[in-house]
Parts: structure tokens; C-alpha cells; sequence
């Protein structure tokens, strides 16, 4: 078998035994009530992690907007499941077309915002994707949409007017925010979670991902061997966003009332944070880290929150100086050239795989 | 001579190209036959590294047309005159450094993979035969360049001649009409040199190439291009014969500096 | 038609601001080819320094100006020499990484230590008189007849504030005098050739690690210079005072041209016009969307912005 399948299959089986595991013991209440209710927001930030990874780590481009993407998704398919809530029966299958929903609007705004900002190299993505993010959060902060007897009624900044007041309904309430029908639990979340990380393991390792590889490697090599650059600059791109889109549907129905608020550059950058500490390219990097930063701090530094927040900036700073400064890089060569590391390699005998796609 | 009489390979006619008030390349003609090993030289900065970006569509000429087996070819992107027939190699090398060998190659075999984005994700039995057939094709490729033995190491990790080399094999997987070599020899020792100029035959021999090669090595370039032209200045100084234009006082001082 | 002086006078201070935080990050991304990330929160440090300085009973507010300066101008360097010095030849985007743990690390010290709770920050203006006002039917009126309200309680329809006066002509000193220096002195000169390009210049005998230290240097200190002027316009400080800002500095030298200092100049003060024209006329909660909208649609149009230049990688 080869390496890369191997590896693929180890991450997918390893995380849907430990997701199952988890559910399970959910399942027969043997978890406390903070464990409990950090499963379903840790599947989400898996969800997220995973597929910025593709942005960033397959692809190479910086993007500071993912919250955006998630902030798109999490309204589009609250607003969808709110207006038929009463219409569209069973409840799955409206969850299942809220989730499509929001993921395909979130790859519309990938693809508007993609095909300029891709076009332009360095460091321009990373600047557009933040205002992208910051005019999202914006926006969903001054929408209003009231359902009466008459319909629908809509509002841009300021509440719509002449609603009739016995049938009034209000779903999206401006900077209040919305509160959509809680359908999700960590079963869904699972699922949906498998679902997107073999869609992008397999996107990965496939040519369409080989060639994102090369044009985050090299693009004018890319082109000279004939790789159309902003195809599949704008396809990983597209791909990343709908993901984050669907992680925003997962979240806007796991709690009871979502504000735009929390759409936010910290956001962005938290999920960021998993992603570079996992490794730029390893998707089982992305998760485990997830795991470790969400996780562990919640469940043991929850009082001092700001501490968390600057442990993770030193180890965004940490692990770039660590993988990237010359005297670093001289370092990790002198310890892995040491009889103890060798030993310890020729024990575990772990390969590394090719392109970084574990 | 009873040959058919057919396009050369590549013509290129009135070539110029002007960044600001500097004509970088003048009025640059070539015919290179089909099947021929041909040499591009000069001292530095005579333009060299100019024409092959302009032949691959990396600049675009200010005047001049570029004809690829009878196409025309000038002003297309990089990307379109790749598929029509041109690969090259960098003169500083450009691979994809964190893929692995077998990927670099594979990279190459892009647009030779007829399966969709979506027949990937979804597995269908076309990924597999495709990849399958990439899979032999690069193998094959690497094999020419003694390289199967690092195929899953990063491209990165290679010593500075096989990096030249890989490059070699992953421009020629995207199988071309025209390999445009850009000082294949730079920073290798003699010994290195030698086995180059073995493998550059080989693959003429083999994959039946025409080669355009920009070369300091005046060892290498006696020793395997039949026909060169000399650059200077962004002009046409000479052309012809190699033995003949090697031998040329013009040539000679135009590299002596005169 | 006063209050849109009144709001145009608001914009250029508060565009006069940005252009010199816009310099800050033209001038590294000119010199060093990064985008420092941090920049916005240097002037967050800014804030509290002066704050902290000028909170002390026997600190004047001279005093406590070049304290900030020297604060900001030191954090600059040392954040240069020890998160992206050694990162100077690895790829774009880990030095971006970094740029942005830098940031996310001048905000939770400064939340660590200084809380989240805004603090009230005494404008350096504070008890003098508003620079000019105009009251209805008379002649508008200078701060040096104003000490002693002429008018009694009579309300004036337009006031244009210390703060805002001190915002632009300061401004426009330092951006003079940022021009000279670079245009005349040879610090200035290694600063352009080592901005056109870095290896030449070094071959040339420049210096380059100086040069890109003192860059830092000149465009933290800009930064702490700003910091006191904003912190006196809106008269609050808390730890991510300097981020939006900053973001909106780094719209603005995009904007003009990312790398281009007269560029920066033009953008910061548009992008400050822009900002409260908008807010006036469309809406306050949506200025921050206006902004970035601009921003997006001068990428698309114009990429290298209105005064850049376009590069091209070397093949």
C-alpha cells in the first residue's frame, strides 16, 4: 500500500475511533457535564482547522477571514432552518439543506473574493480574506428579517416596519443575533466531520491537490509545466470556504443564540493558531492540536483565559522560529544527529511522509 | 537531400523585447531543425535567459513572432504554450522543494491525467487507472535519471546534480516537442558534466528531442550541440556550425571582453 | 455645510493619524518585504506608556512623549532583531505567522497587565482652549480669543478641537521632515537602495541589518507619535486600541501603494476622509465595511495601489 494511503487511513480511522469512543461514552453519561459540552464545539474547530490547512498549508496563501466563511455558513443555514422550520419536514432534511446551504453560499463568497484576491500574490490574500472577514461580521450585525402572516420582511440596519404584531416572528435581529433550532449533537457532528476530512485527504492526494502542491511550491514552475495557477489557486480556495461555511451551519444550530460578534479576526487567528502548531500541511496535525489547545485549556486554565491566549501567541512564534530560523534548523540537525535520537528514530522507525499531507 | 521539406521545430523571427529604454534582446532569429541539439551562448547578461522566458511565454515579446512547429505560438501564456509543446528547465532550480520525488514528476504528468477534480474525490475507477498509468510513466522517467532510488525522498533533500536532473525529468513529462535546458551544467564538477552530457543524448536518443541549451560549459557545448548561436548584448553575434563558430576571433573576444 | 467641514476636518486629523502609522508599515514592507502585523499593537504600547508616564504626578507631558518614543522605538527594534531577523530568508508566509504571534502577543501582555477595562486617557490638549470655532453670523474665532468664551453659552456651529489641529500639523511636520531625510541624509539614501534592492546594496557597502533596524526604528517611533494623538482625540486606551487602526493604516498604505512613502501619505489621509465621510453620510456601523470594501475594489482595479509600482519575480 502506499505510504500516503497508509497515512490517510490511519488519521481517518484514528479519528473516527476516538470520535465513536467519545460519543459512546457520552452516550452512557460517563462524561461530566464541561466534557460533555466541549464535543461538539471541538468537532467544529476540527472541521475548521482542517480545511484553513488546505488554504495555508496545501495551498500556501495566508488567509485571516476563515471566520467569515464560518460566519456565512452559520447565518445562511440558521436563516434557512428559521424560515421552514414549519415547512420542511423531517427535521433532517432541512438540517441536511441548511448544511448544503450554507456551504455552498460560503464557496459563492469563496469564489467572488477568490478570483480577485488570487490574482494578486505575497501577501494581499491575507489582507483581502481579513477585510472580507471584518465587511461579513459587519453585515450580519445590521441584518433584520421578521416573518408575519405576510411574509417575510427584511431590514438593513434598522428593524423592517409594519409588521403585523400577532403573527410576528423575529429571525435575524441585527447585532442581537439569531437563534436558530439546536439540531446539532455530536453524533451529527461526527459525521459531518468524517465526511469533510475525507473529502479533503482524498482532494489532497489526488492530482488537483498535487497540483496545489506545486503551485504553493513553486508557481512559475507550476506553469511551466503547465499547471493553471489560478484554477486550482481559486478551487482549494472555494474548497477551503465551503467547508468552513458548513462548520458555521454545524455551529449556529449547536447553541442558543449566535451573534456576529463572535465572527471575529480573533476567531481567524485562533483557528489559525491549530493549524500552524499542527503543521502546515498535516491534517492530523490540525486535529490533534485542535484537540489540545481547545480542549486542555478549557478543561484546566479555564479562569485564566488570557494566559491561553498568550500561550498561543508564543507558540505561533515559537514554532515558526523552531521550523524556519537558520540557528534552529542547526539545532534540531545537532539533536537529531545525537545517539539518543538515533536510537530513538531507529525505535518508533515513524516515516515522514511526502508533500506533508498526513 | 531528398528529405520532405517540413517546418523546423522552432522560428523564431525579429524576436525583441525592450524593458524600459533597454532592448534586453534585438532582432533575434533561429531555425532549429526538429531532432537537433542546439546551444544558445554569450557572456553574462547577453540576453539568454530573456529569449527562453520569451519563448515560454514568462515575457512577452515587444516585436517578433515564435512558430513551434509551424504554430504560432508568440504571446501565449506560459501555461498554453506548455501544452503546445515547449518544457524548460531553470537556471535556478525550481522545484517543487516539500513534494517528493515521484510527485515532482507526477506534477509534470499534469495535464497527460484525464480524470476530474470531482472523479478524484470520489475515487471513481478512472483515479485509479490514471494514477496507476502516472505512476509507471514517472517511474520509467526517474529510472532514465538514475533517480528511482530517491523517489519518496523531498525534492529538497537531493544533492544539487540530481535536483538538475529531476528538473530535466519533470519538464519532460509534460511531454514536449522542444526541451529548453537553462545551464543544465551550472555548479556541477567535471565528472558531473560528463554524465549530463550522456544523459542529454540519451534523452534525445529516446524520447526523439529537439533541445535548445543555454550553457557556459564550453566543454559541453562543443561536446553535444551541433549548431549554436552567440549572443551579445542582446544581438545575434554569430551563428552556425559549432566547431566553426567556436573558433570565431568575434566570438572570442566577445568573451574575452575585447 | 458646516458640519461637513467640521466632519472633513475630523477626517483629515484622523487620516493624518493613519499616514503615519501607514508610514510605519510602507517603510518595513519597502525595506524588510514583510508586512509587520505587530505595528498596530506598537501603538497600543504606545498608549499605555504615555498613559502610564503621564498618570504620574511629576511627569510632564513633554516628558512623556519621549518616553513613549523611546518605548515604542526600542519594542520596534528588539521585536525586529528577535522574531523576524532570523526568519529574514525563509518563506513569506512563516514570516507572516510570526508578524501575527507578535501582535497577539503585545495583546494579551497588555490584557495581562493592564486588564480590558478601557482606560481614560487626559488628552495632551487637555485644558486649552479649541483651536477655532465659528459661531452663527460672526467671524470665526482662534484659540487666543477663545480662553474666555466671547460668546457666553451661545453654542457654536462649528469647533474644530485642539486635538484635531495638533493631529495634522504634527503630521505634516513629521512627514516633511521623514521626506527629507530620506531624500538628503545618507542614512535615508541606504534606507532607498536597500529598499530597491537589498543584495546590491549590501555589496555597496550599506549596511543592510542597520538599515533595517533603523527603519524599524523610525516607523515604531511614528507609531508612538501617533499613539498619543489618537489616545488624545478619543480620549480611551484598552489592549486593542491598536489593532484596527493598525489594520485600517495598512488598508491605507496598500491603498497608496504598499512600499511607496508619499503613497502612504495620500492613502492614510483618503482612507481617514473616507472613514468619517462615511460614517456621517451611510452609516456608523458599517464604516469599518466601507473601508475594507474600498480597499477590495482598488486591489481589483489597481493592485499596486495608486502610487506602487509593479515587481516582478525574477525567473
Amino acid at each position: 500500500m502506499r505510504k500516503q494511503t497508509k497515512n490517510n487511513l490511519i488519521t481517518f480511522g484514528g479519528t473516527a475511533v476516538l470520535c465513536v469512543l467519545m460519543a459512546v461514552l457520552s452516550g452512557l453519561g460517563v462524561l461530566d457535564n464541561k466534557t460533555n459540552g466541549l464535543l461538539v464545539p471541538i468537532g467544529i474547530y476540527i472541521i475548521l482547522a482542517i480545511s484553513l490547512n488546505l488554504t495555508v498549508g496545501i495551498l500556501g496563501e495566508l488567509s485571516l477571514g476563515h471566520a467569515g466563511f464560518m460566519c456565512i455558513g452559520a447565518f445562511v443555514s440558521g436563516t434557512f432552518s428559521l424560515v421552514f422550520q414549519e415547512t420542511i419536514q423531517p427535521v433532517w432534511l432541512r438540517f441536511a439543506l441548511a448544511m448544503i446551504l450554507g456551504g455552498v453560499m460560503a464557496a459563492v463568497f469563496g469564489i467572488l473574493i477568490g478570483i480577485p484576491a488570487l490574482r494578486l500574490r505575497g501577501d494581499y490574500l491575507a489582507i483581502v480574506t481579513l477585510g472580507f472577514g471584518e465587511i461579513m461580521k459587519s453585515l450580519a450585525m445590521n441584518i433584520y428579517l421578521t416573518a408575519d402572516k405576510n411574509g417575510l420582511h427584511f431590514g438593513f440596519t434598522v428593524p423592517p416596519e409594519n409588521i403585523d404584531d400577532e403573527t410576528k416572528r423575529e429571525l435575524l435581529k441585527g447585532p442581537i443575533g439569531m437563534a436558530a433550532p439546536q439540531d446539532t449533537n455530536f453524533w451529527i457532528v461526527l459525521i459531518v466531520l468524517l465526511i469533510c476530512l475525507a473529502v479533503l485527504m482524498l482532494f489532497i492526494d489526488s492530482k488537483s491537490g498535487r497540483a496545489c502542491m506545486a503551485v504553493r511550491d513553486n508557481y512559475i514552475a507550476a506553469q511551466s509545466v503547465g499547471i493553471n495557477v489560478t484554477k486550482y489557486r481559486i478551487m482549494a480556495f472555494v474548497l477551503s470556504a465551503a467547508v468552513a461555511g458548513i462548520a458555521g451551519g454545524l455551529y449556529s444550530h449547536s447553541i442558543s443564540l449566535l451573534t456576529a460578534r463572535k465572527f471575529d479576526y480573533n476567531l481567524s487567528i485562533l483557528i489559525l493558531v491549530f493549524v500552524v502548531l499542527g503543521g502546515l500541511g498535516s491534517l492530523r496535525g490540525s486535529i490533534i492540536a485542535t484537540i489540545i489547545l481547545y480542549a486542555l485549556p478549557e478543561l484546566f486554565l479555564r479562569e485564566a483565559g488570557n494566559l491561553r491566549m498568550l500561550l498561543y501567541a508564543i507558540v505561533l512564534i515559537a514554532m515558526m522560529l523552531w521550523t524556519n530560523a537558520p540557528f534552529c534548523i542547526r539545532l534540531r540537525e545537532r539533536i537529531g544527529a545525537s545517539a539518543p535520537m538515533q536510537k530513538l528514530k531507529g525505535f518508533l522507525k515513524k516515516d515522514k511522509s511526502a508533500g506533508g499531507a498526513a | 537531400m531528398n528529405e520532405e521539406k517540413t517546418a523546423p521545430m522552432l522560428e523564431v523571427r525579429n524576436l525583441s523585447i525592450q524593458f524600459g529604454g533597454l532592448r534586453a534582446v534585438d532582432g533575434l532569429n533561429l531555425k532549429i531543425e526538429k531532432g537537433s541539439l542546439y546551444g544558445l551562448i554569450g557572456p553574462n547578461g547577453a540576453g539568454k535567459t530573456t529569449v527562453f522566458n520569451m519563448l515560454t511565454g514568462v515575457y512577452k515579446p515587444t516585436t517578433g513572432s515564435v512558430l513551434l512547429d509551424g504554430q504560432n505560438i508568440t504571446g501565449k501564456s506560459p501555461v498554453e504554450i506548455n501544452r503546445c509543446g515547449i518544457a524548460r528547465t531553470f537556471q535556478n532550480i525550481r522545484l517543487f522543494k516539500a513534494m517528493s520525488v515521484l510527485d515532482n514528476v507526477k506534477a509534470g504528468l499534469h495535464n497527460q491525467t484525464k480524470y476530474t477534480t470531482i472523479e478524484g474525490v470520489l475515487r471513481l475507477p478512472r483515479y485509479f487507472k490514471e494514477e496507476k498509468r502516472m505512476n509507471e510513466r514517472a517511474s520509467e522517467l526517474l529510472e532514465v535519471f538514475g533517480l528511482e532510488g530517491e523517489k519518496s525522498q523531498l525534492a529538497q533533500n537531493l544533492p544539487y546534480g540530481k535536483q538538475r536532473k529531476l528538473e530535466i525529468a519533470r519538464a519532460l513529462a509534460t511531454d514536449p516537442k522542444l526541451l529548453l535546458l537553462d545551464e543544465p551544467a551550472a555548479g556541477m564538477n567535471p565528472n558531473e558534466t560528463a554524465e549530463l552530457m550522456e544523459t542529454i543524448r540519451f534523452v534525445r536518443e529516446k524520447f526523439d528531442m529537439t533541445i535548445l541549451l543555454i550553457e557556459h560549459d564550453m566543454k559541453l557545448v562543443s561536446g553535444i550541440c551541433e549548431q549554436i548561436t552567440v549572443l551579445n548584448f542582446g544581438q545575434e553575434l554569430t551563428q552556425g556550425e559549432t566547431s566553426a563558430v567556436l573558433n570565431d576571433p568575434k566570438v572570442v573576444a566577445a568573451y574575452l571582453g575585447e | 455645510m458646516m458640519s461637513f467641514i467640521s466632519y472633513l476636518t475630523n477626517g483629515l486629523s484622523l487620516g493624518s493619524i493613519y499616514a503615519l502609522i501607514a508610514l510605519g508599515y510602507t517603510m518595513v514592507y519597502g525595506i524588510a518585504k514583510m508586512l509587520n502585523f505587530a505595528h498596530g499593537d506598537v501603538i497600543m504600547v504606545g498608549g499605555y506608556s504615555a498613559f502610564i508616564a503621564m498618570a504620574t504626578s511629576w511627569c510632564p507631558v513633554w516628558l512623556a512623549m519621549v518616553i513613549t518614543v523611546a518605548v515604542c522605538t526600542v519594542l520596534g527594534v528588539v521585536i525586529e532583531k528577535v522574531a523576524y531577523k532570523p526568519l529574514r530568508s525563509s518563506p513569506p508566509l512563516a514570516v507572516l505567522i510570526t508578524a501575527i504571534g507578535v501582535s497577539y502577543l503585545l495583546q494579551n501582555v497588555a490584557l495581562l497587565t493592564q486588564t480590558a477595562t478601557p482606560k481614560t486617557f487626559t488628552s495632551i490638549a487637555a485644558g486649552a482652549p479649541p483651536f477655532l470655532q465659528v459661531f452663527e453670523g460672526e467671524a470665526p474665532l482662534f484659540f487666543t480669543a477663545l480662553k474666555d468664551s466671547p460668546y457666553g453659552d451661545r453654542s457654536p456651529i462649528l469647533t474644530i478641537s485642539m486635538e484635531t489641529f495638533l493631529a495634522i500639523t504634527v503630521s505634516l511636520v513629521i512627514m516633511a521632515g521623514l521626506t527629507l531625510f530620506i531624500n538628503k541624509t545618507k542614512a535615508g539614501k541606504a534606507m532607498l537602495a536597500c529598499s530597491e534592492d537589498r543584495g546590491a546594496a549590501q555589496l555597496m557597502g550599506i549596511n543592510v541589518n542597520g538599515t533595517i533596524s533603523l527603519t524599524f526604528a523610525i516607523g515604531s517611533a511614528l507609531a508612538a507619535v501617533a499613539a498619543v494623538l489618537m489616545c488624545s482625540t478619543y480620549t480611551q486606551i484598552t489592549p486593542y486600541t491598536g489593532s484596527m487602526p493598525g489594520i485600517r493604516a495598512f488598508v491605507a498604505a496598500v491603498f497608496g501603494g504598499i512600499g511607496s512613502i508619499p503613497g502612504a501619505m495620500i492613502g492614510g489621509i483618503l482612507l481617514g476622509v473616507i472613514e468619517l465621510l462615511s460614517k456621517a453620510y451611510i452609516s456608523s456601523q458599517l464604516s469599518d465595511a466601507i473601508v475594507f470594501m474600498v480597499l477590495i475594489i482598488v486591489l481589483v482595479i489597481r493592485p499596486t495601489g495608486i502610487m506602487g509600482k509593479k515587481i516582478n519575480e525574477k525567473v
